[in-house]
């Protein structure tokens, strides 16, 4: 593999909250390559957006990270003076954000908020700004992209606005972009352009990727790496093809299987309860309350991470052709 | 006025405009005759007004118990086809048809007996129901409004409804911001059903919820559609969810039905290119499917000037010069109903 870009060992970040405080990432790993597509998938609230917005070091004073290794592009994001910080997040690291319309400003036109984000992080003058603006836009498939930068961000579809956040966060040619549900508010036509772009992007000029998604059809189509979150916890890591054809964690299983595109029935096998809180987290495996295999170790013992040939599965029977494993005595 | 329109309602709907699959009139629950709306909309202080064609001509019946799907893109009438079948809107045009009774004409009095029949659930399900209002208080609402059933009862059927939909009954006394999302649209679903309505008409039920969740409450669906006989119309945009649950599917465009018919011959046979696309377009959870995608050009035409002829001419790849001046009629093609001058 080549060197990483992102690397990120036991990243933990809590919030401090009325009751407490609260752990919404526990223990995550991710490592990303030059041209790489990895995914993020998994329950509402487990923590996606939290631990791709602490890389960014866009979280509020309420959130404490920690992490054994914090890297991008070889700098010690921990270590860093916040300036320096600032000075590789927003070039060499870009963010698309999971609402588009509370992302723009709706005060600034977008060839302003374009040229802004330019200004900061590329000697270019005026002039070349707004020639590259357009270029941008022109990327990312606006027509008239000259009358466009004119508009402000409520003059744009959904679609359009999206496409804006992208050509902004290509703005400064990023090596890396977080990609935070980049297409959930639009139509499946738009969305197959807007992915149309990511991939040539990411094949052209070797970007790497982190696509969080909840849509299991844009992974099976665009990752190559999945990670599954499941309340804060990273459960399993696996290659997209061996995730969908061989899930380890039983809640990747469960996952995979209540897709309506993968029902045998009318029923489809959902997963029963909720995700826990704060106040009925667990003992063991968090997510042992709505397991079908979990035994009495699964609700008192935390599991073990396996190998990479078990998907890195956070369980105390990973799951090998739908069957669990280590259970030497049957039930 | 209360029209009985026995006849007319069968000639207004020429028989090769009947989708196949569509139930004869006489057994539909509802039916759809050429609705239509428009809204004037304001263009900034200079310019006139305009008028956007938000629905142009939709027709449908829909059978008891069965599940109609209205799929399409974003601004293409959706929703306000919705809200002219639960009868929020009156109907710019067309007839919509509950026992013979064209409702679209409807008076008042006749208005409120019919809305208890129609009733609706909304996508999002942290703005529809209201923050200061207990669980049970909102479920129960309906009944007060619509019945004159007595406190008791009421408690008694929305505690019914409560436990058919997988709340307990301790929740009749919690605030909305206290469930999740999922359970949120349990809540909108069980006060929309209180009223034992004959039709439930479902804005987006799903799209705000993960996949789990998502499963949880199609399931309920199913089941509260084999239990109570409830026929669905479920407007969708997501095509897996609208396989898994639709009988029949109807694709609009711009306001128009572009295709109609069974869901199989949807999915199987898609014959109007803009279905195809959106087919096509479609991610498939399943690596190992490698397809050649139909990336469309562009996006939906603006919808104050939509173009001549075919609305989606400037997008297709199929299109003739016939496209660019003359408006296809939905009609027989195969097993479905297409407008499209290409479609076989
Ligand atoms: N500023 C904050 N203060 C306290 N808790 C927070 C804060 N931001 C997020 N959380 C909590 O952290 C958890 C993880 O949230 P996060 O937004 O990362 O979830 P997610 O996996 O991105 O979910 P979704 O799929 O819904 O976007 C949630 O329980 C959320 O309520
Ligand atoms: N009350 C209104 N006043 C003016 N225009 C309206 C009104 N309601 C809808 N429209 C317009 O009518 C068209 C159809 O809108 P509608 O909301 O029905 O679409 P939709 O298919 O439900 O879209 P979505 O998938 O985004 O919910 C759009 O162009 C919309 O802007
Ligand atoms: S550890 Fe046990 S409860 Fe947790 S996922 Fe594995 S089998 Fe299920
Ligand atoms: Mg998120
Ligand atoms: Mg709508």
């Amino acid at each position: 593999m080549k060197e990483p870009l992102l690397s990120i060992r036991n990243l933990t970040v809590s919030f401090d909250t009325a009751r407490g405080p609260f752990k919404a990432v526990d223990g995550v790993d991710l490592d990303v390559a030059p041209g790489e597509l990895v995914a993020i998938v998994g329950e509402s609230g487990s923590g996606k957006s939290v631990a791709m917005l602490a890389v960014m070091g866009l979280l509020p004073w309420t959130a404490t990270i920690t992490a054994d290794r914090l890297s991008f592009d070889g700098h010690d994001l921990l270590a860093l003076a916040p300036r320096e910080r600032r000075r590789i997040i927003g070039r060499d690291l870009a963010m698309i954000f999971q609402e588009p319309m509370s992302s723009l400003n709706p005060c600034f036109t977008v060839g302003f908020q374009i040229r802004e984000a330019m200004k900061a992080h590329l000697d270019l003058s005026r002039a070349e700004r707004q020639a590259r603006a357009v270029e941008l836009l022109e990327l990312v498939g606006i027509p008239e992209p000259e009358r466009r930068l004119r508009a402000f961000p409520h003059q744009l579809s959904g679609g359009m606005s999206q496409r804006v956040m992208i050509a902004m966060a290509l703005a400064c040619n990023p090596k890396l972009i977080i990609a935070d549900e980049p297409t959930t508010a639009l139509d499946v036509t738009i969305q197959a352009q807007i992915l149309d772009l990511l991939l040539r992007l990411q094949k052209e000029s070797g970007v790497g990727l982190v696509l969080i998604t909840h849509d299991m059809g844009v992974v099976a189509e665009t990752a190559q790496r999945v990670c599954v979150h499941y309340a804060g916890q990273q459960v399993e890591m696996q290659p997209t093809r061996g995730l969908f054809a061989d899930p380890h964690h039983p809640y990747t299983a469960a996952l995979l299987a209540a897709l309506p595109e993968r029902a045998k029935g009318r029923i489809l096998p959902s997963i029963p309860g909720v995700v826990p809180g704060l106040a009925d987290r667990p003992q063991g495996c968090l997510f042992s309350p709505r397991c079908r295999f979990a035994t009495e170790t699964c609700r008192r013992v935390p599991p073990p991470r396996m190998g990479s040939e078990l998907g890195l599965a956070l369980c105390h029977y990973p799951l090998v052709e739908g069957v669990p494993q280590n259970r030497e005595i049957a039930a | 006025m209360t029209q009985a329109i026995h006849g007319t309602a069968r000639e207004r709907t020429a028989p090769d405009t009947v989708a196949p699959g569509e139930p004869p009139a006489a057994h539909s629950v509802m039916e759809a005759v050429n609705l239509a709306q428009s809204y004037e909309v304001a263009r900034g202080m200079f310019a006139k007004s305009a008028t956007v064609k938000a629905v142009a001509g939709i027709s449908f019946r829909l059978a008891p118990r069965s599940t109609l799907a209205i799929v399409g893109e974003s601004g293409s009438g959706k929703s306000t086809l919705a809200r002219m079948l639960t009868m929020i809107e009156r109907p710019g045009d067309g007839s919509l048809l509950l026992d013979d009774v064209d409702v679209a004409e409807a008076d008042t009095a006749t208005l409120r007996r019919y809305r208890g029949e129609v009733q609706m659930v909304f996508q999002n399900p942290y703005g529809s129901l209201n923050p200061r209002q207990t669980v049970g208080k909102a479920i129960e609402e309906p009944l007060l409004v619509n019945t004159s059933l007595s406190a008791a009862e009421r408690r008694a059927r929305a505690l019914d409804m409560m436990a058919r939909v997988g709340l307990r009954p301790e929740h009749h006394g919690r605030y909305p911001h206290m469930f999740s999302g999922g359970q949120r649209q349990r809540i909108a679903i069980a006060r929309a059903l209180v009223l034992r309505p004959k039709i439930l008409v479902l804005d987006e039920p799903v799209s705000a919820l993960d996949v789990s969740v998502r499963a949880q409450v199609l399931n309920l669906l199913v089941e509260l559609q084999e239990s109570l006989g409830v026929a669905y119309v479920f407007v969708s945009h997501d095509l897996g969810v609208v396989r898994h649950m639709a009988d029949e599917v109807l694709v609009m465009y711009l306001g128009r039905g572009v295709e109609h018919g069974p869901r199989d011959a949807i999915f199987d046979a898609p014959k109007h290119p803009y279905t195809r696309a959106l087919l096509s377009a479609t991610p498939v959870a399943d690596p190992e499917s490698r397809r050649e995608r139909i990336v469309l050009e562009g996006e939906l035409p603006s919808p104050f000037n939509p173009p001549a002829g075919c609305p989606f001419n400037p997008r297709c790849p199929l299109v003739m010069d016939r496209c660019r001046v003359e408006m296809p009629p939905l009609e027989r093609k195969g097993g479905q109903l297409v407008a499209c001058w290409a479609a076989q």
